[in-house]
Order: structure tokens, then sequence, then C-alpha cells
């Protein structure tokens, strides 16, 4: 494992997708990628793609399908 | 800008505001003045000098010392310049015979009960009574001496910076009334009646004892040598002085710094200074003795483990080691492998340099600031909102609020100069609504009473304030027009729905945030319907997992009530340290490049790529937490920390102090070797705020120059340091004087295009954005439009913090500051503060103390999820059930062994005011705390042992 535990990720990401200021499904899977794509480094986006494409448990489903959007 | 000693010129009386003018002739001058100026400041304005004692621009008039009577042709008497307004056609002789005998016989009266010590007073030079004297032209007293006087009354030498000797006072009361109208404290007064008449602190107590809080108003005013600076006492008068601006917290007083030769004589809060206006507190007035403490370290320093004693180098040495390290660092983990944390105690410039040595020499985007730990949120919630990343008043616009919001902050000990304004309005009548856990000081302060105080449980911020635009919607009171023209309607449309929604409800939320919802529901329409709205907050709103979420609600409700756009209103952040905006401004986040545009914005980053000659990094670095995560996963291996003290400052101490411990190269640079410096394997020495040229941007987007008063202790300005570093990394840098430095700013940045040291000389500061569209600068933001176009309602949905009160962890552990200690403290411990605050306390409400058979003074042990520490208790009403308090000044108090690393899920700016803890009664320190003695302890060996490099060589063995 490098550069940070993937449970912190795990977190921040679940965390990101219970805050973005928006309404509705949709919304809020759009802008936890947005988010995820903006503030974190090219390592922790891969890792936590990397943890999706393992099946990405403890991730909520706003917040796995946000990662899914990363990869694509 | 150097200038020669003298005091700022006193017009007597404060001015008039009004537009309307009348004319008169004084003197045979014909004069023009707003309606309401007094006579005597009229005679000021065209350069006549009426004598006065009592009377001083910064207090209004109180006309008790008959020195500046006048004649006015057609009136009877000799009335008091002070106390009587000029009027249209008035005619005034400020000079005649009658006056000027009258004058004299009034002065003959006051030295008849004055010591005539002059050539030993340590005000000889600078006295308004010896001045007056000899304006008046006094040439005997003729009562002679022995009669009844004050001369032998006893001095008070309590205070440490102010010494009051009540033998030469002349009971003026300018002191008094400084401390009720300049201050807001209403500490002194006048005891006894006539002869017997003698100021007093509270109740005859001595000054230390009292309720002064050291601001330093009553010694400004001071006509006298009654209440003097220990400093001149010690030293003598200043010969010049030097303008420049606190480098304390984020209100951003400017100051003149007095001077003979290099030694600061008095540090005065400068009138001109448009942040403070004259006035100051306890720590910008007095604790500048920091910066020529024993413990500054003036030599560089190196060592291959933080195990070896240091060695002592030159700065060549210095930086070369430094460079080497980081290049063999990166070459062996990669170019992402290191990073830098730049300073918001810093300048403008020196900042701007980091973030370029970073971006530019390091080849990658992990850079951050101790803005993270802070006020990030801010940053992106105000962003988010209204489209930039800022406060959008001055301090001024307080004076036309009516109705304020103090949210999660403690302006009379964080942010006193401002605390000053703020109550000063609440005695004029405006209506307060504190939010907060504790019962600060405004709550219930001298002639200040808060109209509501919403004692909110840590951590449900972000339903309180939902709750508050709930009943604001609910019941119509939102600014219909204003939202309509000025926000986006559709995503209006989805928050109405959202917060209209009974979950968001007071009734639903009571059992949540602890308030009542009576309370919410008239606090909300008192907000809605009470004429301005203003709203300030502190870390309390930003330092917890949803504090992105609530700045954002801030702003809704800001917009909601149309309280945004004009004087009186807005959203205000109170910055902690005293150039937190200007990190921010500078591009210190990783995913930022100066003026707040994202790296992955090609046309920005090519802008700098052409003006640097180097080619960017396109994504975002590390944050704070970030690297300390990849340190301790070995990924992260070399860090240059920038006059921050993370060891102490940021939460979960064992995490850090396990990432700090992981780094093959950490270098320092700061005035002491803090907590961070001893494990550190490179130290530059850092330069005080009075030893460099450069900016602060105080919390209101005031641009404030720094001007150098005595030299570099260490031979180099902070910002030659971070250019020498980065030069010998291969970065072509190069600058003769940070002027040019902001020269690249004011090139590269939007939002300072206008700004340069030229301007800021003929301004005094300037408010961003300074550009072509707002050539002076922008004192009120957002006033047509927002810079984001249209308002944008976030939708603030509540989650609840992880941390939560448990059966193992019942108690919530909330931190602060108090007045008179700074931050980490690296500063005020080293000065007198510490009469005040020698330590951290932790604060219990008595139900829990009494549970757990707590009495004040006992030692608490405090226990998180984290880790334990040990503080001693106060017992304490301030806090409600279930809540405890402590401050984070002191190293070993380990408050910060407690903090988790929860944070905020925007920013990751930790949670620091929401810990789960159970508090018990113990004996004994800690273990950390015991460890941490013995590495102090270790630590300070090696310092001790620090030698030249070549000495070192020199050694046998």
């Amino acid at each position: 494992m490098s550069e940070n535990s993937i449970d912190h990720l795990v977190k921040m990401a679940n965390q990101i997708a219970a805050g973005v200021p928006v309404a509705g499904t949709e919304a809020k899977v759009d802008g936890t990628a947005s988010h995820i794509n903006k503030f974190w480094t090219p390592l922790m986006k891969q890792q936590i793609s990397d943890f999706v494409s393992r099946g990405g448990e403890g991730l909520t489903p706003v917040a796995a399908e946000a990662v899914a959007r990363l990869s694509n | 800008m150097l200038q020669y000693y003298e005091p700022e010129k006193d017009f007597g009386t404060p001015p008039s505001l009004a537009t309307e003018t009348v004319g008169l002739m004084i003197d045979g001058v014909a004069v023009d003045v707003p309606v309401g100026t007094s006579v005597m400041r009229a005679a000021s304005e065209v350069g006549i000098k009426i004598p006065k004692l009592c009377a001083t621009d910064s207090l209004e008039a109180f006309g008790s010392c008959r020195m500046c009577m006048v004649e006015i042709q057609g009136r009877k008497g000799y009335p008091a310049s002070c106390t009587t307004p000029a009027e249209e056609g008035m005619v005034v002789n400020t000079q005649t015979d009658k006056v000027a005998g009258l004058r004299r016989n009034v002065m003959e009266l006051y030295i008849s009960d004055h010591p005539l010590d002059c050539l030993t007073c340590p005000t000889n030079g600078n006295c308004e009574l010896q001045d007056t004297a000899g304006e008046v032209g006094l040439r005997e007293v003729r009562y002679g001496y022995e009669g009844n006087n004050h001369l032998d009354a006893e001095k008070d030498q309590s205070n440490p910076y102010f010494t009051f000797d009540p033998s030469k006072c002349i009971v003026c009361s300018r002191c008094v009334r400084a401390c009720e109208e300049t201050q807001g404290t209403f500490a002194l007064t006048i005891d006894g009646r006539g002869f017997e008449s003698k100021v007093s602190p509270s109740q005859n107590e001595d000054f230390m004892a009292s309720e002064c809080v050291s601001c330093g108003a009553c010694v400004a005013a001071c006509p006298t040598a009654t209440l003097t600076e220990n400093t001149i006492i010690n030293l003598g008068q200043p010969e010049h002085s030097v303008i420049t601006t606190c480098a304390y917290c984020g209100v951003g007083c400017a100051f003149k710094a007095e001077m003979r030769g290099n030694t600061v004589v008095n540090m005065t809060p400068w009138k001109d200074g448009k942040a403070n206006e004259g006035h100051a507190c306890v720590k910008g007035r007095f604790a500048f003795g920091y910066a020529t403490h024993q413990d500054r370290i003036t030599s560089p320093m190196i060592r291959d483990s933080i195990d070896d004693p240091w060695q002592e180098v030159s700065w060549d040495e210095a930086f070369g080691f430094a460079a080497d390290r980081l290049r063999e660092t990166q070459q062996k983990y990669g170019p992402n492998s290191i990073g830098g944390i730049s300073s918001s105690r810093c300048t403008n410039e020196e900042v701007w340099l980091v973030q370029k040595m970073v971006r530019a020499g390091f080849g990658n985007n992990n850079i951050d600031t101790c803005a993270r730990v802070c006020h990030s949120p801010t940053g992106y919630g105000l962003k988010t909102t209204l489209g930039e990343s800022a406060g959008t008043q001055s301090f001024a616009s307080v004076a036309k609020s009516d109705v304020i919001i103090v949210m999660g902050a403690n302006p009379t000990d964080a942010h006193p100069v401002f605390a000053s304004r703020l109550k000063k309005r609440l005695r004029e009548g405006a209506k307060l609504i504190v939010v907060d856990p504790r019962k600060i000081q405004l709550v219930d302060a001298p002639h200040v009473k808060a109209d509501f105080h919403l004692q909110v449980r840590p951590g449900t911020n972000v339903a309180f304030i939902n709750a508050m635009a709930h009943v604001i919607v609910t019941e119509g009171l939102e600014a219909k027009a204003f939202i309509a023209e000025r926000c986006e309607t559709p995503t209006y449309d989805q928050w109405a729905a959202f917060i209209g929604d009974k979950q968001q409800s007071p009734e639903a939320t009571e059992s949540i945030t602890g308030i009542p919802a009576a309370d919410v529901r008239e606090a909300a329409r008192l907000f809605a319907t009470g004429g301005n709205g203003a709203i300030y907050y502190g870390l309390g709103v930003t330092e917890h997992s949803q504090g992105s979420t609530t700045v954002m609600g801030i702003a809704n409700l800001a917009m909601l009530t149309g309280n945004i756009g004009r004087e009186g209103v807005g959203v205000n952040p109170l910055r902690g340290q005293n150039n937190v905006q200007g990190s921010c401004d500078m591009g210190s986040f990783p995913h930022e490049l100066p003026g707040y545009r994202h790296i992955s914005d090609g046309e920005t980053r090519g802008t700098f790529e052409r003006d640097w000659n180097v080619s960017l990094d396109a994504e975002p670095g590390l944050r704070i937490p970030n690297m300390f995560d990849a340190a301790i996963d070995g990924d992260f291996k070399g860090l240059y920390c920038h006059g921050e003290d993370i060891a102490q400052s940021d939460p979960n101490t064992h995490h850090v102090e396990a990432a700090l411990s992981s780094l093959d190269c950490l270098i320092v640079q700061d005035l002491f070797l803090n907590e961070t410096a001893k494990f550190a394997h490179v130290f530059l020495p850092g330069s005080s705020f009075l030893e460099k040229d450069g900016t602060f941007t105080n919390a209101e987007r005031r641009i404030s120059p720094v001007r150098q008063a005595m030299p570099p202790q260490a031979g180099l300005a902070d910002w030659e340091a971070t250019m020498g570093l980065a030069k010998a990394l291969g970065v072509d840098m190069h600058y003769d004087h940070p002027s040019e430095i902001m020269d690249e700013i004011a090139r590269l940045t939007p939002t300072f295009t206008g700004v340069s040291y030229d301007r800021l000389d003929e301004l005094g500061s300037i408010q961003w954005p300074c550009n072509e569209a707002n050539p002076d600068g922008t004192p009120t933001m957002h006033i047509d439009e927002f810079v984001r176009g249209k308002g944008f309602f976030a939708v603030t949905e509540f989650t609840p913090t992880d941390e939560r009160a448990t059966r193992k962890f019942p108690l919530l552990l909330t931190t602060g500051r108090i007045l008179s200690q700074y931050n980490v403290g690296a500063q005020t411990r080293r000065t007198e503060n510490n009469s005040w605050h020698d330590e951290d306390i932790l604060e219990i409400h008595p139900h829990d103390a009494e549970e757990r058979g707590i009495k004040d003074g006992d030692w608490g042990g405090i226990q998180s999820r984290v880790g334990d520490t040990v503080l001693r208790v106060k017992v304490s009403e301030n806090v409600q059930p279930g809540v405890v308090y402590t401050t984070f000044h002191h190293p070993f108090s380990g408050a910060n062994v407690v903090t988790t690393d929860n944070s905020d899920w925007a920013t990751n700016c930790p949670e620091y005011k929401v810990t789960a803890v159970q508090v018990s009664k113990v004996v004994a320190p800690s273990s950390w705390q015991d460890r941490q003695k013995k590495f102090n302890e270790q630590q300070l060996e090696l310092l001790k042992g620090a030698k030249r490099r070549d000495e070192t060589a020199r050694q046998p063995g």
C-alpha cells in the first residue's frame, strides 16, 4: 500500500459523496467524481479506482459510482 | 517608510461624518467643516492648535480640563472649544489676553500638584502636559507645592508592560474613556470625588488583578507620564519609526515600530491604519520581545540524523546540503516524494516564492499551507456559493450592521481589535446572536449582552444553520427580489425544496443541536427582518467534518436575506493568523495556482510556464494530511516546512510524529527550534516581521505593507533564504527586493494587477481585487453581481460526525484560544504574555466534574480514541454539560495528542472542534508527556552541542 491507506481513501470518498452540495443522486455522483478529480493526486485516484475494480467494499453507492466514472 | 519620530497629529475631537458643511472664521481664517465638527477640530484643520489636555481625536469630547477655552463673538463666557460645535457664521478667537490668562491659571493649578521632575521623567520630550504648559506660557506656581497633593501616591507596577504612576495623574479621564470607547472593556473608573478623585482599575485593584486586558489604549491616551510603557521607561524615547503591520492575528493592525537605532522601543497602533484605526491588543502592542529572545537561532544548521548534534554551517552550505538531500530523495523515491508547506505567518512575497520553488523546483504540486488546518473550508465554501474565496466586507462595515451573528468565533480573545469595533456597534444598539457551545465573553460583557446565545452542540452546526434558513423560507421572510435578481433560480428552487422540508425545522433539529426550537425561530426572524444582517465566523465553523458545508450554509443565509453587496452586511471569516488570506491567495494549495485558479486550467498554467520558463504538473498535489499518510506509507520522504509548527499544531500528534520520523529530509525554516524542528535535518533561521519587507493580507482582503525595522538576525530575510534554496535546486530565481516579487504577483494574478509597492505607499493599504476595474481596491465585494455571476444556493445536508459521544468517550472536547497567547505560542510564550496564561487548562462543567470527583485545580486525564494527555482542570459553567474545552498554546499540554484525524469532507481541514473523550482524575502526566519531556531534553542537548562544522571536523575520533 502506498501514499494512503485504502481505508482512509474510502472514508474520504464516502464523506465527499455525502457532502457534495447538490440534490439528487445523479448530481451527487457527478459532484463526487468532479471533486475527487479536482482535489486528489493521480496516485490516490488510481488507488481508489483499483479498489473499486476489486469490488469497492465499504464505498457507498454514490461514491462507488463516482469512482467508476473516474476510470471512464 | 522610514520616518523621523514625531507623534501623529491630534485634531482633538473625532471627525464628523456629516456631508453638509458649515463655514466659520477662526482667528481670521475662513474654514468649512462638516456639521457636527467641534471648534477645536475646525481650528486644527487649518493649522491652529488650541491648547488641550482632556481632548484627543480618538475619543468623544469631554470638556473637563478647561484648557481649550476660546472666545466666540456674540457669546457669553469662554466655551470649551472641544465640546462646542462649529456653526455657520461663527467668529472664533482662540488667543486673546483673557483666554491666555485663564489658561495659565488653570495650568498653574494642575502643576501645583504635579512632580517637577521633567528631566528624569520617562515621557520627557513626549508629554502633552509639558508641551501645554509651554504653550500657555506658565512661568510660576503661586500656590507653592506644600499644600495637599498626590506626589507620594504609590506606583502600580503590577502589569508587565506598563506602569501606572498616579502622582502624575491630572484626572483628565482620557484613560477611562479610552477603556470604554476604544476598547470597550470598562475596566477603569474615576474613584472618589474632588481632591480624592483618582483613576481606579476595577474596584481599586491593581491593574494586573483588574479586568484590564492590557490593550494599551489607556497608555496611548494618557497625556502625561501617568501611564507609560515600561520599554519607554527603560529605554527612553524613540528617535525614528517605521510603519508596518502586526504579525499576529488576521485583523492585521497597522503599527508604528518606534525605534532607537535597531531597537524597538515601542509599538504604537497607527491611527491611519484602516484595519485598526489606532487601536491594538496586548499581543501586537506589547508582545514583540520574542523577536530578540535568546532562543532565536541565528545560524543555519544541518545534521544527518535527528539523533546527531546540530552543526552550524554557512547559508550556502545549508542550501547545498538541503538541495542535495532533496534531489537524492527524488532520485530514489520519485519526483512526487518531496513537498513543501508555506506559512500563514510569512509575507505574501515569501509564500509566493515557496509555492514557486515547489512547482518550478520540486516539479510537483505538493505544496500546502497551514490554512489547511484552519480556513480551507472558507476558501471552498465561499468560492462555491459566491465565487470568491474571501470575506465580503471591511471591518469598518460592522458600524452599519443592525443584527450580527457571531458563530464559532471568540473575537474578544482571538480578534480583539475587531471585537472592540463590534462592541461599539452593539453599545449603539445593534442586536447580537452568538452561536457557540461555550459562553464566550460577548454573551455577557460590560454594556454588551447577546440577544441570543444559541449553545449549539459541537458537530451540529449544519443542522443549526439549516434550521435558521428553514424558518426564513417557510415563514416567507426571504429577500425575494434579491434572490430573483442575484441568484441562480433553478438551484434556489431545488435548495428551497430541500430546506423547506420539516426535517430541517428547528423542532426536528432541536434534539440534534440542543438549541430550543423557539430560540432558533426568534433568532431567524430577527436576522431576516432586523435590518442589515452580518455574519462573522471563525474556526468553530470551519474545523469540523462538515466545515465547508457550514460555510456554504452561512453564505446561503446571507443570500437568502439579501445581506450581501453593501456595507453593514456580508459573510466575514475571522482569519486566525496574520496572513491566512494571503497564503491562500498566493497559490499555496496543491490544486490551485495563485488567484484560486485550478492547476488543470491549461491557459492559466501556460501563463505561469511562460513567465517562469518551466513546465508545470497539471495534476493536484498532496495536502498536508495526505503528506503525513504518504510519509508513513514510505512514499513521501522530503519536506520543506516554512514557518509552521506542524508537530504541535496539527491533529493526532502520534500520527504526525510518526510521519516526521519517517522523513529522510526535513527542512524547517523558523525563528526557534520549534517542535517540528526537533525532527529536522536542516534548520534555516527565519526572520521576524520586524526584519524584512513584504506584505500581509488580512481577513478583509487588505494588503498591508510589512517594512523592515531592523536587520535580519541571521543575515537573510525569509524571502532571501527561500531564494537561496531554490537557486541551489537549480530554479532560475532572482529578486533584489520583495517589491519585485510583488510585481511578479501582479503580473500573473488578475485580482492583484493594480498592486505595487508604489501604490501601497500611496494608499497605505489595498483591498483586492485591485485591477483596471477597481484601481483603488475593493472594500465591499459582490455589489452588483457575484464573482461567479449568480449566487449558488448549496444543498447543505446534515451528516453527523463520526466523533460522537459514546459510553467509553462520553464527553466532547472542543478547542480554542485565549487573548494573551497566539496559536502554538512560539511567539507569545517568549514574552511577558505568559504572566496571564502559562499553561493550557481544561474547562469542565461542574456537573461533569462532580460525577468524576474532579475539583478545581486537579489534574485531569483526557483520553480519546487516538491518545491521552493530562491538563490541570478548571471547573466552569462557561461550558455546557457534556462538553470540555482547552487551548493548545503550550507544547507539553499535548492537546493534539487527543484530537483525531477526522476532517472536513471537502478540504481535509481537521475536526479540532469535536473529539469524543473521557476525563478522569489523575496524579501523573501521561506517557506521551513523559516521552515528550525526554525527547525535548535530548533535542535541546543536541542543540546545545551545536558547533561550527569546521570545528566538528577538527575534533578527534
